[in-house]
């Protein structure tokens, strides 16, 4: 059995395959965080008074918080003066009109990547806001979206060219100083997405954007904000992968959701950034608010999300039921191996009429790895007939990993129906045993059982997502049996 | 086809195989009888490869080739197969799919290219017949929710499809009804052919009245203690255990 177990860990040890480093000139100010810098980034964008306002009160209340200590996740302090805030590719236009425009590097980075721009451009159904660090550099499908009224376009350019939308729904469901994250974000954020899906508008494609962080020392603060205008629909999908190197990455990313009458916003994240070595070195912190306001009534907002990298996470994408008969969902698949570790789940909070929430989470742990799913279901005394369904599921591969389940519920509403169920397991020598017992190797047996744990999950993210995510999951998981 | 010779067997660090030899050729099929725990179900996962099952002496060689040096899955492509006594479920796995994945990863070991689903799928048709299984079966999760007996069928179902060259049956009869018995026999019957060899380990008498062997051995204390043919199931049948002991003990 010990043997075993080190033949695992020899497999589990492979490497990050996107892990390279493209020199490209930046244009980064100093590390360090102060009113001036806000100043200075907010001027660098150009933009209107009323945000940078907006910025220097998150970070006058950012200045008051401190860094929370609930979670269950260890790491050295962070050092917020250390960072810089701001990293812009530079090219020689300001703002590249074209693919031609852009710097050549980068486009060659998005190659090694496996999204060549140029072939996205062909890529029917998807359109593609590709993040660099900070800054958008090329949107395509942008003409088709227009025909049908759909704004979908860099956080930077909505400030410019749909103010009064930025001004009216910014902040309205993670509000400046939500929690120590949100408020530095609010304070420092540079780009990110903003999609506005007009009255009764199918989005006729599925919109994805890639992250990818890339300069030394830089944290990212990306700020997405999706509205979904009455009786609107919306897939997201969001991907990242990161170079590697051995310095921590800070990554405090805001999501805003906003569902109104009838509508229904689905957001799917592959998520995929540099974990750390494998012992524990590098990798980045990703500490993200993600939060949407089922606001009308029959709204549905549903998350589904596969997390296989970054040092730490912590995350919980959340709903509030707001409007009467709102749905909310939480699809998740977390992994941790070698030293990450993980903190993650949702709030869901119903408030509305007969709103329904369905949590389904999937932590599998390897090596060293740590998670917990930590939930919150609040039943309000408004929300009459209110659901909600939990399955949390752990798997376990070997002897080292930890999993642990933080489930909160409040419910103040006798009407109210909460069911939760959780297990944990661990990955089975005997179906280990039984696939191999028919010729399979033992590689393609975990990927097959783990892959099988996570189905639930994966049938929730649209086709193409679905497909990266298995690959991604057997890459991340090779060998792993305990 | 098959040569054990003094093959001594440990499981966490308890001896429980302690000197077995048995040779099997080709077309046969030998029953290994015994009461509990003198080490059947070891021998059986010893021969499939199982982890915490080690080999402390002896040999075996399946087709000339020494099995302990090869991995589990190495030993199915070879063309060994274990019919399991308590099939394991995995849940979200779809049944169909692991034993695509099975046939197609030993065909690849042989050099034959992969079947294509609409190969694969007639072939599955064709062999579902000859344990009579549900279809509904095939797109489950692996053995979940499935009955004690639909378990066994479907592991000589994938038995069928797989075509192994020696297919051990751990206990294949335990927890059947003598209908279900009947239509697994069936199924292990329809199967038989010059070239493939069977083991049946069984406790009872019973399975080898509709799977005739031309050998039976009795497994005592991790060793055979005697060989013979279907009389001696017969006999064992009548008379217990014990009496075999004893003469063993006595020469």
């Amino acid at each position: 059995m010990a043997t075993q177990s080190h033949d695992v860990e020899a497999l589990i040890k492979k490497r990050y395959e996107h892990g390279f480093h493209t020199d490209i000139e930046t244009d980064t100010v100093p590390p360090g965080l102060d009113e001036d810098v806000i100043c200075l980034i907010s001027n660098k964008k150009h933009e209107p008074d009323w945000l940078l306002q907006w910025r220097l009160e998150a970070f006058r209340a950012w200045q008051k918080m401190k860094t929370p200590t609930w979670q269950h996740i260890k790491h050295a302090p962070i050092d917020y003066q250390a960072i810089s805030y701001y990293s812009a590719p530079k090219s020689k236009d300001d703002a590249p009109q074209s693919l031609d425009e852009v710097d050549p590097k980068l486009l060659e980075t998005y190659e090694k990547l496996g999204i060549p721009l140029h072939e996205q451009k062909m890529l029917a159904g998807v359109a593609v806001d590709a993040v660099f660090d900070s800054v958008s550099v090329a949107t395509t499908f942008k003409e088709k979206l227009h025909e049908a009224g759909v704004i979908f376009c860099s956080f930077s350019e909505a400030v410019q060219n749909h103010p009064d939308l930025v001004k009216q729904y910014l902040g309205s469901v993670v509000p400046q100083g939500d929690n120590f994250f949100a408020a530095l974000n609010s304070a420092v954020f540079t780009d990110g997405s903003f999609v506005y899906i007009p009255k009764g508008v199918k989005c006729p494609m599925e919109l994805s954007t890639y992250f990818r962080i890339n300069a030394m020392n830089t944290g990212q603060f990306e700020r997405t904000l999706i509205v979904a205008d009455e009786g609107s629909q919306v897939s997201y999908l969001e991907g990242c992968t990161a170079p590697q190197r051995d310095e921590n990455q800070l990554h405090a990313a805001v999501v805003e959701l906003v569902a109104l009458d009838d509508a229904n916003i689905k957001y799917s994240t592959v998520q995929n950034w540099y974990p750390g070595d494998e012992n524990g070195v590098g990798g980045i912190y990703n500490f993200v608010t993600k939060r949407g306001d089922a606001r009308g009534n029959n709204s549905r907002i549903s998350w589904t999300q596969v997390e296989t990298g970054s040092a730490i996470t912590w995350k919980y994408p959340s709903c509030i039921l707001r409007g009467d008969n709102s749905v909310g969902e939480f699809y998740s698949v977390a992994v941790t191996s070698n030293w990450q570790q993980a903190d993650t789940g949702t709030k869901m909070i119903h408030l509305g009429k007969n709103t329904k929430s369905t949590i389904v989470s999937k932590g599998i742990s390897a090596m060293h790895g740590d998670q917990a799913y930590r939930g919150l279901v609040r039943i309000a005394p408004t929300a009459t007939n209110a659901r909600n369904y939990t399955q949390c599921d752990s798997l376990l591969m070997g002897d080292q990993c930890g999993a642990h389940t933080f489930p909160y519920m409040e419910v103040r509403n006798n009407s109210a129906k909460v069911e939760h169920e959780a297990t944990t397991s661990k990955i089975g020598e005997d179906q280990l045993f039984y696939c191999r017992s028919r010729g399979i190797t033992e590689e393609d047996a975990v990927n097959m059982i783990v892959n099988g744990f996570c189905k639930d999950v994966f049938k929730e993210l649209p086709m193409e997502f679905a497909v990266e995510a298995q690959k991604l999951l057997g890459v991340t998981l090779e060998g792993a049996v305990g | 086809m098959l040569s054990i010779k003094n093959l001594h067997a440990q499981v966490d660090d308890t001896d429980i195989l302690k000197g077995v030899d048995l040779e099997i050729k080709p077309g046969e099929i030998h029953a290994i009888m015994g009461p509990n725990g003198s080490g059947k179900s070891t021998l059986a996962n010893v021969l499939a490869g199982r982890d915490d099952y080690t080999v402390t002496a002896g040999e075996i060689l399946f087709e000339g080739q020494n099995l302990a040096d090869m991995a589990p899955e190495e030993r199915a492509c070879a063309g060994l197969f274990l019919a399991f006594q308590y099939p394991v479920e995995i849940p979200g796995v779809n049944n169909i799919y692991l034993l695509k994945a099975a046939l197609n990863a030993i065909r690849k070991s042989r050099g034959e290219d992969a079947l294509d689903a609409v190969e694969f799928m007639k072939l599955v048709r064709e062999r579902m017949k000859l344990v009579k299984l549900n279809e509904d079966l095939l797109n489950r999760s692996v053995n979940e929710g499935f009955s004690g007996g639909e378990k066994k069928r479907n592991e000589i179902f994938q038995m069928a499809v797989l075509e192994p060259k020696l297919a051990i049956l751990d206990e294949t009869d335990s927890g059947l009804d003598i209908d279900a018995l009947k239509i697994v026999a069936e199924g292990v019957n329809a199967m038989r052919s010059p070239e493939r060899s069977m083991i049946l380990v069984t406790h009872y008498q019973r399975l080898l009245d509709y799977i005739k062997p031309d050998h039976v051995h009795v497994l005592a204390d991790g060793k055979i203690i005697k060989s013979g043919d279907e009389q001696l199931a017969k006999e064992l049948e009548e008379r217990g255990y014990e009496w075999v002991k004893q003469e063993a003990a006595a020469a």
